[in-house]
């Protein structure tokens, strides 16, 4: 019932824009950019439409034409086609599945409005029908933290010894849980000394990632890093080693990091518990506007492009950074 | 011989029968299964993790026992309702933010309010199954739905961190005693229900609206008002679930607590040896069908299978103890038997 009175109050906000927008469109020189977003099913994903919302402003030239999908293909394509028929200047897609999109693609590529994909990719037989793509990489991620954890170990003097790892896995199949995975292992081969006892998945929340990292300290007398592939499974895996009566951080016996940076992640290193966290950038909208204007210059732009992303660790002025955060 | 079949055919004996495969499964796979010794002043081993971690799904598997048993039908939403529970108690103790190193407002009041709420919910349930008459499933599909929803609305679509040290007692341990919290709480609740059914007439009542709801308001018991209790219980069983679970995590998580408990305390309710048809039932079975369940998490987690595989793993072992109680196989394998018996018996003549 909720979703139907807001489908409703949608068509209905819809309708009610694109009288004036095309009416408008060519008046000004502002450059109308489309965005169809997935939906705000996440604190990170709030975030992402944010970024866009204040990236493209009126002050900064361009008019934005926002629509959100509430997870649904239909909608999304549906938002595309009013793009397509209130002649914005660009499409930008977050995609909520990969497939199905080569008709609705190639009506846009027939308007000769050029597609920009944020976030996720899509499965396309033509790779021409979208310009590009922008988003977080996530095997470049885990790397990171690999990398983070040698130099780390490197400074504490054992950058030669034997080091136990464990690993608490998302939710098994989910991209960011893939790539993170493939990520760390790739980087683990240059490590012989590195050793990775278990991993298991926390399915991304707190009390699972307590759970299983009870279970690993029961199985396993000295491990040396655990490896939270998000934030919140932290959380969890910090109170299960105290509750073992060992300790953690950076004056601790175990080094515990994680992925995402959410602010509970700012509190938790300050507090000493967390070592350090590897950021996924929701923040797509500065770069995005950068693509548009290249296009805009005519300048060719790469196919594949991924946000900066950023770690924090417990050597940084967390306080300052969390009060400038967005999210 | 007598007395062992007298013994296999007592109702509890394929449920415990399942329970000590499983612990002794769990055993010979990581041999110090049973080990138990002190941590920071708490009992700390894998047994005590089954015992403490399974107190959820045991109290929910409670409320859901008698609601299979009197509506012949399942409450889904019981998950859902958690998820309402910790939101309602959280914002209220938060006072609205987001996350709060003391607390805003009484944190007591703050669970009567959740529990409320969660009874509340049941009640909801009750209200749609006894006096609309409408399939308990559909029923309860409504804040199945809604509930995360609800939840989310409550806590603005953030999680909601209570980071005081008394709110973590409920589900970790209270200064000075060993035993984990939820694991008191459990044992109150199954001890409490036990008492309230066996005591009274209400357990009777229970079977007799789940075997004839009709025959049993003819002879003069209120089946309406019988079904539209068990709902509320229901109701209060998840509203206890959801604090402790909330309490492990010192917050309102609205997309993950209690997400898809509903369906372990279902399962647990059918390992148990109940019928999911209702009518006659135990509890204890269910309760035992709820720590075997998580007897089987802790071993898989002690086994390092890898988290790909696990659901399989899971499956295997659900389905060979569901059809371990199946009366039809037993049916099966005794005519197999028979026949057996019988072709020996005829080889034997014939030669």
């Amino acid at each position: 019932m909720k979703k139907r009175v807001l489908a409703v109050l949608a068509a209905s906000a819809l309708a009610a824009t694109m009288m004036p927008v095309t009416a408008f469109a060519g008046e000004d020189d502002l450059i109308t950019v489309g965005y169809a977003q997935v939906g705000a099913e996440s604190d990170w994903r709030t975030a992402n439409t944010e970024s866009f919302k204040s990236t493209f402003t009126e002050e900064n030239g361009y008019k934005l034409i926002f629509d959100d999908a509430q997870q649904k293909q239909e909608n999304q394509i549906k938002a595309i086609r009013s793009f397509i028929q209130q002649e914005v200047d660009y499409i930008v897609v977050a995609p909520v599945v990969e497939t199905g999109w080569e008709t609705v693609l190639q009506e846009a590529a027939d308007a000769g409005i050029p597609v920009i994909l944020s976030d996720r990719m899509m499965d396309l037989a033509d790779e021409d029908l979208y310009t590009c793509w922008v988003g977080g990489n996530f095997v470049k991620e885990g790397e990171t933290c690999a990398d983070w954890l040698a130099k780390y170990l490197e400074e504490q003097g054992r950058g030669e010894e034997e080091i136990n790892m464990v690993t608490i896995q998302g939710t098994i199949g989910a991209s960011a849980q893939i790539g993170r995975t493939e990520g760390v292992a790739n980087k683990m081969a240059e490590h012989p000394n590195w050793k990775m006892l278990d991993m298991q998945s926390g399915e991304f929340t707190q009390a699972k990632g307590q759970e299983v990292m009870e279970s690993f300290l029961k199985s396993y007398d000295d491990i040396d890093v655990v490896i939270c592939e998000n934030d919140n499974e932290a959380f969890g895996a910090i109170d299960a080693i105290k509750a073992a009566g060992k300790t953690c951080g950076p004056d601790g016996d175990i080094i515990v990091v994680s992925f995402d940076s959410v602010k509970a992640a700012f509190d938790s290193m300050i507090a000493g518990d967390l070592n350090a966290t590897f950021e996924c950038n929701p923040l797509h909208g500065p770069r995005v506007a950068e693509i548009i204007q290249k296009l805009e210059a005519g300048e060719e732009v790469e196919k594949v492009q991924y946000v900066d992303e950023a770690y924090f660790d417990t050597t940084m002025d967390l306080e300052s950074i969390v009060a400038e955060r967005a999210y | 011989m007598e007395k062992i079949k007298k013994l296999t055919s007592k109702r509890l004996f394929m449920p415990v029968f399942c329970l000590i495969i499983m612990l002794i499964a769990a055993v010979i796979a990581s041999p110090d299964f049973f080990k138990i010794d002190i941590q920071n002043g708490v009992l700390y081993g894998r047994i005590i993790d089954v015992i403490n971690r399974g107190s959820e799904v045991v109290i929910l598997a409670i409320g859901m026992t008698l609601v299979v048993a009197a509506s012949a039908g399942t409450d889904i939403s019981v998950g859902a309702v958690m998820a309402v529970v910790a939101a309602v108690t959280c914002s209220f103790i938060a006072g609205g933010q987001q996350s709060v190193n003391e607390y805003i407002n009484n944190p007591l009041l703050g669970i009567l309010l959740g529990i409320l709420v969660g009874v509340l919910c049941g009640c909801f349930n009750g209200f749609l199954v006894a006096k609309l008459h409408i399939q308990p499933m559909v029923a309860t599909l409504i804040l199945f739905t809604a509930g995360r929803g609800i939840a989310q609305l409550l806590t603005n679509g953030q999680i909601t961190y209570i980071r005081v040290d008394s709110f973590k007692m409920l589900g970790a341990s209270i200064p000075g005693i060993p035993i984990p919290t939820s694991i008191f709480v459990t044992v109150i609740m199954v001890a409490v229900t036990m008492l309230l059914l066996k005591k009274t007439a209400l357990g009777m009542y229970v079977e007799a609206v789940g075997i004839n709801s009709r025959a049993s308001r003819l002879v003069g018991l209120k089946s309406a008002k019988i079904i539209f209790l068990v709902y509320a219980f229901c109701g209060f069983c998840a509203s206890i679930a959801g604090l402790i679970n909330s309490s492990r995590i010192y917050s309102a998580d609205a997309n993950n607590i209690g997400l898809n408990l509903e369906l372990d305390a279902i399962l647990a309710v059918a390992l148990g040896g109940n019928s999911l048809g209702g009518g006659k039932f135990s509890l204890i079975g269910s309760v035992i069908g709820a720590y075997t369940i998580q007897t089987l998490t802790t071993t898989l987690y002690a086994v390092s299978v890898s988290s790909d595989q696990i659901p399989v793993y899971k499956a295997i072992v659900v389905v060979i103890i569901v059809s371990l109680q199946s009366p039809e196989l037993r049916k099966m394998f005794r005519r197999l038997k028979g026949k057996g018996a019988a072709q020996a018996s005829s080889g034997k003549g014939a030669a």
